[in-house]
């Protein structure tokens, strides 16, 4: 099903995960979080990975991130491997992530300043209009709605204009509605720009809306399952969502998530899986 | 907080540390600012009002019952001395705030400071807490005595021991926000590319900066209390000196006018921190 990780330099992949393994070492001994787990995106690919809740998403995307090593494996961009926060990859977290104690604009400057850079205002503006957040630029988080928090956390993740955008359940918080429009906005955003995108989720349907292809990730410790290619049309609708195929296709990941052979707690994947179809 | 070792290092997901993990926060420092806080001209009128009535109260009461001045002077005696006898305590207010303000700049920057670095280090810090923790229950007044023996009887046992008062006070406080954190924030940092530094100016001083604030609130209060308490045991000027003169030659007017100047030089440190939270970490409310 996955196509072959090929090894060495010359990649025609955009990021490549190579047999990454992660342990943690926690006062119980070591916790497997992450095993051998291989992956390939395409540069301009939007890849989605689901998986229940806890089973080693988060630290796929920080060992994708650099913000933290792998036990073995490796992470490459480009060909050369990742060992430390790459400026060009933008990384969106669990929750918007903002500061609270900066205004908008000024937690959209956070990475100029850190980098001593000077920002690009022409595109931080046509980024701030995208997303609708014009004339909010003042105001202070605790004073936005959780999705527009999130149109922020976007904005400032695509500020330095990075190729890569790694995405860590960011619309998790949100309502279904907010939920849904988030969706359209980012395949709209991602459409125009053709960023790499990997997003995780542990949300089945939204998965399938917005990637090329899902991953499957079983319950702890996280391991490649089934990859499944989605073909629908871009742009999408939201009406692709109440389709038939659209139903099957999300029971089919779902009991790939349920009949996973693992240790997991049975009872919690399926209540994820019914998240994801409701 | 048993993942202080794994500070900065080793993210933990799924938890959401430092979000409000039972801090206080400028906003709720005391039941003066947790409160709604008076507004409107009514509220204040009727604040003005209570003043008012409990003054002329005093002013009635001590008349009607005739209590004679050396027990308990009327308000307007006090005022009046306040007034007419300002020359015997203004330049004294000048010598305690000078012992305060010197002792306070050394004792809070160096608190700060420790504070700053120590909470990096968190096998020092254990090692250290205790020692702190002396510090900061022993009542540095208690010193005094033997601060003067050493010292003389000048400014200098005074600013020693208001920096010994307010220090650790600041330390303690500081130490509090230092110890916050949140991996999340600090991971989004270190996603751009933040260094150590970085990660410490942008993210760690602005998530400690309420708790800095209330403990150079709670330092400024506890150093004019030593500053006072240290005049009263020796040396013959500054406020605490007033007093224990006052006092002795039974002038019970010119001690009230004293009581009410250390009264206002509180509530000034008070307002003057209350206003630098407003401004700086209202994030936190
Ligand atoms: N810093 C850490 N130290 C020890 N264990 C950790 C740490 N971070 C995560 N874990 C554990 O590793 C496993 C995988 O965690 P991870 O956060 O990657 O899961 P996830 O798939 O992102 O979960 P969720 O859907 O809840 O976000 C979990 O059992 C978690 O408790
Ligand atoms: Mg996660």
């Amino acid at each position: 099903m996955v196509g072959g990780v090929e090894k060495g330099a010359k990649s025609p992949h955009k990021l490549v995960v190579e047999n990454a393994t992660k342990f943690y070492n926690t006062k119980s001994g070591p916790l497997h979080a992450l095993d051998n787990y291989s992956m390939t995106v395409g540069d301009g690919e939007f890849v989605c990975v689901v998986g229940p809740s806890g089973c080693g998403k988060t630290t796929l995307l920080w060992s994708m991130a650099g913000l933290h090593g792998l036990t073995s494996g490796q992470v490459t961009l480009d060909g050369e491997p990742v060992v430390k926060p790459h400026p060009q990859i933008g990384m969106i977290f669990q929750e918007a992530n903002l500061l609270p104690w900066r205004t908008l604009d000024k937690n959209i400057n956070l990475p100029f300043e850190i980098r001593r850079e000077k920002p690009d205002a022409q595109w931080i503006e046509h980024l701030i209009e995208r997303v609708g957040l014009q004339g909010f630029g003042g105001k202070f988080p605790r004073e936005l709605s959780g999705g527009m928090q999130q149109r922020a956390a976007i904005v400032r993740a695509l500020s330095f204009n990075p190729s890569v955008l790694l995405m860590d359940e960011p619309f998790g918080a949100l309502d279904a509605f907010t939920r849904d429009e988030m969706n359209l906005l980012l395949e709209e955003i991602w459409l125009e720009t053709r960023k790499t995108i990997v997003f995780i989720t542990h949300n089945i349907a939204e998965a399938i809306f917005l990637s090329d292809r899902v991953h499957v990730m079983s319950a702890r410790p996280g391991r490649l399952g089934k990859v499944f290619k989605i073909d629908y049309e871009r742009p999408r609708a939201i009406e692709i969502t109440t389709g038939r195929e659209f139903f099957d296709l999300v029971n089919e990941i779902k009991s790939e998530i349920d009949h996973h052979p693992s240790g997991a707690k049975k009872g919690r994947a399926q209540r994820v899986a019914r998240e994801a179809v409701s | 907080m048993v993942d202080k070792q794994l500070r900065d290092t080793i993210p933990e997901f799924g938890k959401k540390a430092g979000a409000g993990d039972g801090q206080v926060g400028v906003g709720n420092m005391s039941g003066l600012s947790s409160g709604p806080g008076a507004r409107t001209f009514w509220e204040i009128a009727a604040i003005v009002l209570v003043a008012v009535v409990i003054i002329g109260g005093a002013e009635v009461t001590l008349r009607l019952l005739a209590i004679p001045s050396y027990i308990l002077p009327v308000p307007s005696e006090v005022a009046v001395a306040l007034v007419t006898d300002w020359q015997f305590i203004g330049p004294h207010l000048v010598h305690t705030l000078i012992e305060l303000f010197s002792g306070y700049a050394i004792g809070a920057s160096i608190g700060l400071l420790l504070a700053a670095v120590i909470t990096q280090f968190p096998f020092a810090e254990k090692i250290i807490a205790p020692y702190i923790l002396v510090l900061v229950t022993t009542p540095m007044l208690a010193l005094v005595p033997l601060l003067m023996l050493n010292f003389g009887f000048g400014y200098t046992p005074r600013i020693i021991a208001v920096a010994l008062a307010s220090g650790p006070m600041v330390m303690i406080n500081s130490a509090t926000g230092f110890r916050r954190t949140d991996l999340a924030k600090i991971a989004l940092a270190r996603s751009f590319g933040a260094n150590t530094m970085q990660i410490f100016m942008k993210i760690r001083v602005p998530m400690a900066m309420p708790m800095i604030i209330v403990g150079l609130l709670i330092g400024s209060i506890f150093g004019l209390l030593t500053a006072v308490g240290a005049e009263m045991v020796g040396g013959g000027f500054g406020l605490g000196n007033r007093l224990t003169t006052f006092s002795s030659t039974i002038q019970m007017p010119q001690f009230f006018a004293v009581i009410v100047v250390l009264g206002v030089l509180g509530i000034s440190l008070y307002v003057t921190f209350f206003l630098i939270g407003k401004k700086w970490a209202s994030w936190e409310a």
